[in-house]
């Protein structure tokens, strides 16, 4: 009896698992959110709390290995929450989240590459191409490392065409 | 006679544990850095630090507190690269400043390391505090 109770558990967390495969792809959402709050108030002090699942694990743990010096900026945190950090996002990377769009950094990138910028992953500047020749000249716009000044809804995972509001030039595709 | 003794060391264990606990977190880490060889503790020397440049060795650029606290401590600064607001560092208009220690030694080492290129001294770091408690 208690055998079967556990199995049935299982394979409810089974089907769970696999809806929200499918639930990704539907409801506006293209990565997991950010979902420990360590790591959200951690990086946020900086920038934004880049999802886990834009970046591929190597690419997590050489970034999360050199904190010390994080693209010209020291920081540095405590062994202790650097591991913790590492953990969650390794975890929860481009490969292993259950997202389409994690699948589609993921698999853009050269086995022998380990990008550190997410700016740098293919399947981004593929992404991104229009915008960047569009916005050449747009001084609002120099770095596209901010994803949350174009795209209103990044910090909950979501980067849909039709929340996409450019500094200075407005709404994509008006 | 032995409980009576008792009853003073707690009386007194008490008293100390309350004026740590209003002496706060500055008073604490100041504590620390005497301690640690510092000595009296100047809010003028803080100002000077906090103002002065320093040439990034990579870029030649000239970095300060300022750049990214801006010269007025009671404003929201902004960081220099990610354009991220940083809220104020004045205790006057930001009551959770100044309030946690482990947050302090994180910025301290990390803010020194960016700014000077090595870690600040116990004495530096009173120095900044006591500027900055003031603002």
């Amino acid at each position: 009896m208690k055998r079967m109770r556990v199995a049935g558990v299982i394979v409810a967390g089974l089907l769970m698992a696999g809806s929200q495969v499918v639930m990704a792809s539907g409801d506006g959402t293209d990565f997991a959110p950010v979902t420990n709050a360590k790591y959200a108030k951690e990086c946020s002090a900086c920038h934004m709390a880049y999802q886990p699942g834009l970046l591929p694990e190597r690419s997590w743990r050489k970034l999360m290995a050199s904190l010390h010096d994080h693209f010209g900026d020291n920081a540095e945190i405590s062994v202790a929450d650097q591991q913790e950090l590492t953990d969650y996002l390794v975890n929860n990377s481009a490969e292993r989240a259950k997202y389409k769009r994690s699948a589609q950094m993921a698999h853009s990138i050269a086995k022998k590459e380990t990008p550190v910028q997410i700016t740098k992953v293919p399947f981004f500047i593929r992404e991104h191409r229009e915008v960047a020749n569009k916005e050449r000249g747009n001084d609002k716009l120099k770095s596209l490392s901010q994803c949350e000044q174009c795209h209103q809804k990044a910090n909950d995972g979501s980067y849909a065409e039709s929340e996409i509001n450019i500094p200075g030039a407005g709404r994509w595709g008006d | 006679m032995k409980s009576r003794f008792g009853k003073v060391v707690v009386v007194a264990l008490f008293m100390a544990l309350a004026g740590q606990v209003q002496a706060g977190v500055v008073d604490t880490l100041q504590q620390e850095y005497k301690a640690a060889g510092a000595g009296h503790f100047s809010a003028a020397k803080g100002e000077q630090m906090w103002i002065e440049k320093h040439k990034d060795a990579d870029s030649g650029k000239e970095f300060s507190c300022q750049t990214c606290h801006t010269a007025d401590l009671k404003k929201p600064g902004k960081h220099e690269k990610t354009g991220k607001v940083i809220d104020p560092l004045a205790p006057s208009v930001n009551k959770e400043r100044l309030t946690d220690i482990k947050f302090i030694n994180k910025w301290f080492l990390r803010n020194c390391k960016q700014v000077l290129g090595r870690e600040c001294t116990p004495q530096e770091k009173g120095d900044f505090l006591e500027y900055l408690k003031g603002q």
